[in-house]
């Protein structure tokens, strides 16, 4: 039997650089290395790696290894898998770690199965058990209503971890690490779904994922029209995004980018304002990282109040307006 | 030309229950016995899409489903909405499985079931929400997988996909047979017709065991797991909300205003 040493990241790139997710996974992964006293590597996948390499051992990989190739431009399950399998076949990692994202939820499950091994998805907390050594997976279960901690003898012991639940180091340019580039034939006849295009619906004005102050709406809305009027004049108000939960996105009210929650976008900002969002487990899943939540809701038994740090009972219609207006009013003086 | 389409089904405590009512025991969840069980949300998307392919271009939808204690007009809903059979992997010993034990039986029972164009299943289930299971299945029968569809159409004995980004969508064309993961953008499952409900009535569900897929009741349930479950848990929660009060909703968002520039959040 092989031995399985050293942890694995999959990385990911974004706009060209390291994404966030991805520094957070080599902080997290630092941490489980040092406990172990093993190494930690990071394979990168694109078809153009360039400085990401650099920046993954400025946030904590000893290793990356790279494998360019134009098939990997975007993701692409037939043609990655085909290169991390290889990879893990050829150094055996005690540990795998991928991101919750669209390419790790896609590609870790194929992976496990594929390896014949188990994988705890969307991860909240990684430890080591000192005395086996096993790594600990602890992830919420019951749509946030519970926590399961689960271990795996099988090897290597994989696990995809939720976005903003982990933190990176900071960026130390520094650091010493090899890079090395993988190679491997990437077998493009292998293709059995092929993408044909890809259409971009991004909204416009501030990121969800790098606004500091989100107004978010939800079911309680009843329609499109508040998000462009009453949600977008406070947001404006405060440089921020509106986002929403999920019914709106899935009504068509909003664009599906805009869906905050599980199966949504993780956000963290510094203000979450949630207007007539109920706080179903679905959706603060998706917010529960903010630093602080301030709800309004008409129904005082609303969940959401049990998440929030400030909150107004009462319809949306008349507090949010006169919210907006007393801050406008404030921020002027 | 009419396709053959299998969904995978999961019975759930439902989601939408107050979070009050859920109770960890013994390391399990438990809610209360007048708390219906519901098939899970994703489930029901991917049923609505095996529908809308039947509506365009026919075929026969065989919905399956593995548990124990199955509530049969919950899971019957399945065929009063339009499915031509119902499979249960029903048993104890299918009880506590993990991602792996799960998408093991299922794709032994669909090997038995043997013909087929697609498999559907939801993109995570509604208790666990691991997402592992579609995947897994397509893996065990070495099938192409595709996940996250919010649209789907048969072109040319292949299926078209719209699976969805994060910043928008793609469109994905893949062979058959193959298996397709839907999310909720696809839409909600349409309501059963009177007569959709008293046909589903006269069926009865097929009940196969582990020795009818070819699998040991040790290979399945709590027995076939690859993961351990030491712990389930329910985090302790402070609820510390500061309620903002005024003579009217809009002098209470009005004095929110005021006492968020007190707490200097703004």
């Amino acid at each position: 039997m092989a031995e399985y040493k050293g942890i694995l990241v999959c990385g990911e790139l974004a706009d060209g650089k390291l994404a966030s997710i991805t520094t957070e996974l080599l902080g997290c992964g630092r941490k489980l290395a040092d406990s172990l006293q093993e190494s930690l590597s990071c394979l990168l996948t694109s078809d153009a790696i360039g400085e990401a390499s650099k920046e993954a051992i400025a946030f904590g990989a000893d290793k990356v290894y790279t494998v360019e190739h134009p098939a990997l431009k975007e993701y692409q399950a037939d043609f990655h898998i085909q290169a991390v399998e290889k990879l893990v076949k050829d150094i055996s990692p005690r540990i795998i770690l991928m991101g919750q994202t669209f390419m790790g939820r896609d590609l870790a499950p194929r992976l496990a199965f594929r390896l014949d091994t188990s994988l705890a998805t969307d991860c909240l907390d990684l430890s080591i058990d000192p005395e086996t050594k096993l790594l600990i997976q602890t992830r919420p279960a019951y749509g946030g209503n519970a926590r399961a901690v689960f271990t795996s003898e099988l090897m290597p012991q994989m696990a995809t971890v939720r976005s903003k639940a982990m933190s990176p180091l900071d960026r130390d340019n520094s650091r010493k690490g090899e890079v090395i580039p993988f190679k491997i034939d990437i077998d493009t006849s292998k293709v059995r779904a092929k993408i044909i295009e890809t259409v971009k619906e991004e909204a416009v004005g501030v990121k969800l994922e790098d606004a500091s102050v989100i107004v978010s709406g939800g079911r309680g809305l009843g329609g499109p029209e508040p998000f462009q009027t009453t949600l977008k004049e406070l947001a404006d108000l405060l440089h921020g995004a509106v986002g929403a939960s999920r019914p709106p996105a899935d009504n068509g009210w909003v664009p599906a980018a805009l869906h905050i929650g599980l199966t949504g976008k993780i956000v963290a900002p510094d203000i979450y304002i949630a207007i007539a969002i109920s706080g179903s487990s679905q959706h603060i899943a998706g917010c529960s990282g903010s630093k602080h939540i301030i709800a309004i809701n008409k129904d005082p038994e609303a969940n959401i109040f049990r998440e929030a740090e400030f909150g107004v009972v009462g319809k949306y219609e008349e507090v949010v307006p006169a919210f907006t207006n007393k801050l406008r009013e404030l921020l002027a003086g | 030309m009419p396709v053959n389409m299998i969904v995978c089904c999961k019975q759930v405590p439902d989601p939408e229950a107050p979070p009050t009512v859920f109770r960890v025991t013994n390391n399990k969840m438990t809610v209360p016995p007048d708390i219906k069980p519901v098939i899970g949300q994703y489930e029901e998307f991917a049923l609505e899409a095996a529908l809308k392919i039947k509506d365009t271009v026919g075929g026969k939808i065989t919905v399956l489903s593995l548990g124990n204690n199955f509530v049969r007009d919950v899971i019957k809903k399945t065929l009063a909405v339009g499915s031509d059979e119902l499979i249960l992997l029903e048993d104890e010993a299918f009880e506590d499985g993990d991602s792996w034990s799960t998408a093991n039986a299922l794709a032994m029972a669909i090997k038995k079931i043997g013909e087929y164009d697609i498999i559907f299943c939801g993109r995570q289930s509604s208790d666990w929400d691991a997402g592992q299971v579609g995947l897994g299945i397509a893996e065990i029968l070495g099938i192409p997988a595709v996940t996250l569809a919010r649209k789907v159409e048969i072109t040319n004995g292949k299926a078209k996909v719209e699976q969805v980004i994060p910043d928008g969508y793609r469109s994905v064309e893949v062979t058959l047979p193959a298996l397709i993961t839907v999310t909720s953008e696809l839409g909600a499952l349409r309501y059963a017709t009177l007569k959709g409900i008293m046909a589903a009535g006269k069926k009865q569900p097929v009940v196969w065991k582990p020795a009818d897929i070819g699998l040991e009741p040790s290979q399945v349930g709590a027995a076939g797991r690859h993961s351990k479950l030491d712990k389930l848990f329910q985090p302790v929660k402070e609820a510390k909300c500061e309620i903002i009060s005024g003579e009217t909703p809009a002098e209470a968002g009005a004095n929110l205003a005021v006492r968020l520039k007190e707490a200097k959040l703004l």
